[in-house]
């Protein structure tokens, strides 16, 4: 007798069809794995079960959920069964707690509302569940607000919010997605633990495959809103039997095939040179009279890098790895130290003369949507970095370069006359690529190019990156916290920690032999898919 | 949160001061001599430069606007040419039908637009919502004199509820003080109209932007009604562009309703601002300017200090 089972669900939202015939059963305590691209309808799947979903939605089938039928259920009953019997974990957690509530707050209103408690017992309810995810009291009194707690932290304020009344069914849609990898790590850890001691069933929905195959007994995959293939987890992953299940498992431990680029020859001059480099933020005073106190986000880092060459800088979000990159693009100046580029010195320069560097020094962002204006079509936005040539091209000419950038990223010529709307997160990836390969440069600095993207996005952004390296002969400052992206596609990596540089070394062996405490950790949590496969055979032997 | 204060405060007296020299600079080289004024076109060279030393007008420039500021600041305006009484004592008077005013329009306008705005968000494109703003859209658009004359025409003269215009001043016992509120009623109706509509169309936009965000999801996924997760979560979070329009209306209220008093028949600080303008009675005009710079700043600080209130987040900022 399965907890959840869902037949023949379909859904259309106007006149746009997402989900087609879904089925998908989930026995009590079972972990269920819902893994597809996205757009591939997991996550309208998890709105429907709640009954949240957008306005103007349509819905056919059936979705028993412990002898409740969810789809006929009125509003009345749903409320009953959300919070209750079924919790739900987001993927944001920056945005998912209301800014103007303290956490106590947020915890207690469900247990309140479902028990009827009164305040002090709701709120030493609320108390115990926080010491449970990991948030205890002495540190995280539940007068906290949201904004003073950092990413993981409030995942773990969502997490205890699901949990907080033992619900029988937990819903995960991309809980991690947004966390650096020993976050991921933890929080899947901590909801593992979560359903195991309360027998929950959970529905943990994601786009990489690694991150389900560990924790996850049985698998669904699906696809433009259909189930491609489901089953026992170690089956699937061992057989492979279906191609878009080899596909996603290929794309999540991707390796772009590259020519091994020229060794830079040492006695060049480095194309970048950091010295002593450090960046202090001033934090808020205690008291009104009080001492200043500093923040040291970035401390003494120094570092070279040689045209043509591929380095990595990885680290833990919050370890000054984006306030790094922001002092070398010029972007923020440094509290000490130098940079010079190209043998010139970039810190204290006026903007006038940095324009020359500039145009050899061009950015890749994380965010893909949030990084062009909607406003302008693509040629326009791709041409935007030409303002710094000497002499601006003229109208023709412009409109050949950026055709000529667009075939290079794959895109069509014809793409240029299109807004950024038109494109999809990974075509709107490429446009950022080809606006920064337009102008030539010597070196690119991608911050975190591809953590915003989908597993099979990603393969194919990292393909585009080693060919464009390839043929440009440009040098990347490739700066994440995923250690297949910097696998995939550097030479050198450098580890960074608490504003400092603790390890530095040929990707292979700082990857595959790591000597400090934080590239150890890095490395201990990143999603192995081999590994996974090998825990849920000897799993599913074991039974 | 006390660093906040202290420094919205600081700002506060900044702006304050920067006002006045402002004010005191404008005066200064609009021309025009209050001691010719005074005396009037016949009057002697000498009696007039005898009354602009008493005056202190020959006095050098630094020394006469800390004089004034200094006069501003424990509450000597100066005296006004054409009442011949102080200023301060003008403004009084004038301020115990505006200030009371002002403040019935804006609860007034407060308790019919956010309740109208939160149901047209919660309603959003139904037919109770397009209902909603259709009326508000109304109510922006209806001249407020107009909308003014109609309710005397219902009330004072159809009914005779209320008196049409006029204020017989608070008095001093409770059957008094009732027909001062009376008599302030119909003004505040009309006042509390256009300001209503224009609140309530920002409260349910605001309102409706606020329930496409992320925690308005996480409560409904704790098994919230609908209803509960819009004044709980919704509303507070919305608060802050309504304030701030909040804010905007009552400063207007102040001193921007001549239209609605010279309809009442009310002595109210517009009328007074009008009248001294129309005679160059420059030292009211300052006064007056100053007082109101000084609570438009006063109603700021209040709205900054309200946003610190809603938003746990404002209370750190530096």
């Amino acid at each position: 007798m399965s907890l959840l089972a869902i037949e023949d669900l379909t859904l259309s939202i106007g006149p746009t069809p997402i989900l087609k015939s879904i089925d998908l059963s989930i026995a009590p305590g079972e972990v269920m794995g819902l893994v597809g691209e996205s757009g591939s309808g997991k996550s309208m799947t998890a709105l429907t079960l709640m009954k949240l979903l957008p306005d103007g939605a349509r819905v056919d089938g059936r979705a028993l959920f412990d002898g409740v039928d969810i789809l006929a259920a009125p509003e009345a009953a749903m409320c009953r069964l959300r919070g209750r019997e079924i919790g739900m974990v987001f993927q944001e957690p920056m945005t998912a707690l209301n800014p103007v509530k303290t956490i106590g707050e947020q915890v207690a209103e469900g247990i309140r509302w479902h028990t009827g408690a009164n305040r002090p017992d709701a709120e030493a309810r609320a108390r115990l569940m926080l010491e449970r995810v990991g948030l205890p009291e002495q540190k995280f009194p539940l007068t906290r607000y949201p904004h003073e707690l950092s990413g993981g932290q409030r995942q773990r304020v969502v997490i205890a919010i699901a949990c907080a009344l033992k619900p029988k069914l937990l819903i995960a849609d991309e809980p991690t997605t947004a966390l650096d990898v020993v976050l991921q790590k933890q929080i899947l850890t901590l909801l593992r633990g979560l359903v195991e001691e309360n027998g929950m069933s959970m529905l943990l929905i994601s786009h990489d495959l690694a991150v389900v195959a560990e924790m996850a007994d049985r698998l669904t995959i699906v696809r433009h809103g259909t189930v491609m293939e489901t089953g026992e987890t170690s089956r699937i992953l061992s057989e492979q039997a279906h191609p878009f299940t080899r596909q996603l498992a290929e794309a999540s431990t991707h390796v772009p095939a590259r020519a091994r680029g020229l060794e830079p020859s040492p006695v060049s001059e480095p194309l970048l040179e950091v010295r002593d480099l450090t960046r202090n933020y001033s934090l808020r005073r205690s008291r009104v009279f009080g001492r200043e106190t500093m923040f040291r986000a970035v401390n003494g880092v120094s570092f070279s890098l040689a045209a043509g060459q591929k380095t990595a800088l990885v680290g833990r979000s919050g370890c000054g790895k984006s306030t790094l990159a922001r002092m070398i693009l010029a972007l923020d100046p440094p509290s000490s130290g130098s940079i010079r580029f190209q043998g010139e010195e970039i810190c204290g320069v006026s903007e006038e003369a940095l324009r020359p560097l500039r145009r050899e020094m061009q950015v890749v962002f994380q965010d893909p949507y949030g990084s062009f204006d909607p406003r302008h079509r693509a040629e326009r936005l791709v041409a935007e970095p030409l303002h710094l040539l000497n002499q601006r091209p003229d109208a023709r000419r412009r409109r050949d370069l950026v055709a000529e950038v667009l075939e290079q990223v794959g895109l069509s010529p014809a793409d240029m006359d299109k807004y950024p709307h038109e494109f999809s997160g990974g075509q709107r990836q490429r446009l950022a690529i080809a606006r920064a390969i337009i102008t030539r440069p010597k070196l690119i600095i991608a911050d975190e190019p591809v953590s915003a993207l989908d597993v099979s996005i990603r393969a194919q952004i990292l393909d585009l990156l080693a060919d464009l390296s390839d043929s440009l002969g440009v040098a990347y400052l490739f700066i994440t916290h995923d250690l297949t992206v910097a696998r995939a596609i550097t030479d050198t990596t450098m580890v960074m920690h608490e504003g400092e540089i603790v390890e530095t070394g040929p990707t292979e062996v700082v990857l595959g032999n790591p000597k400090s405490d934080a590239a150890k950790a890095l490395v201990a949590a990143a999603p192995n898919l081999k590994m996974s496969l090998e825990k849920a055979v000897a799993r599913a032997t074991r039974d | 949160m006390i660093p906040y204060l202290l420094h919205r405060l600081a700002s506060a007296v900044a702006t304050l001061l920067l006002a006045s020299l402002v004010v005191f600079a404008v005066l200064e080289i609009l021309p025009g001599d209050p001691a010719r004024l005074m005396l009037g076109l016949n009057a002697s060279p000498e009696a007039i430069e005898t009354l602009r030393t008493q005056m202190g007008l020959d006095q050098p420039v630094v020394v006469r606007y800390l004089e004034w500021l200094y006069g501003m600041v424990t509450g000597d305006f100066g005296r006004s040419l054409t009442y011949s009484s102080p200023v301060i004592d003008l403004v009084e008077e004038r301020l115990a039908v505006s200030l009371p005013l002002a403040l019935m329009a804006l609860t007034l306008s407060t308790i019919i637009a956010i309740p109208v705005g939160v149901f047209a968000a919660a309603r959003r494109g139904r037919p109770a919502d397009t209902v909603a703003m259709g009326l508000a859209q109304f109510g922006v658009a209806i001249p407020n004199f107009w909308f003014a004359l109609l309710l005397v025409y219902v009330f004072a003269v159809g009914f005779r509820l209320v008196p049409a215009g006029g204020f017989p001043g608070w008095g001093e016992t409770w059957s008094s003080h009732g027909q001062a509120f009376q008599a302030l009623v119909l003004p505040a109706v009309s006042l509390a109209l256009p300001q209503a509509a224009i609140l309530a169309r920002v409260t349910r936009s605001a309102v409706v932007e606020v329930m496409g965000e992320d925690f308005i999801r996480t409560a409904r996924a704790k098994g919230l009604p609908q209803r509960i997760v819009l004044w709980r979560h919704a509303l507070r979070n919305a608060l802050i562009p309504v304030l701030t329009i909040m804010g905007l209306q009552f400063a207007f209220l102040l001193a921007g309703t001549i239209i609605i008093e010279n309809v009442f028949y009310l002595p109210g600080l517009g009328r007074l601002i009008f009248q001294a303008i129309s005679q160059r009675d420059l030292i009211v005009v300052q006064g007056v300017v100053m007082l109101l710079v000084a609570s438009v700043i006063l109603i700021n600080l209040m709205v900054d200090i309200c946003y610190a209130v809603v938003d746990p987040r404002l209370r750190d900022g530096r």
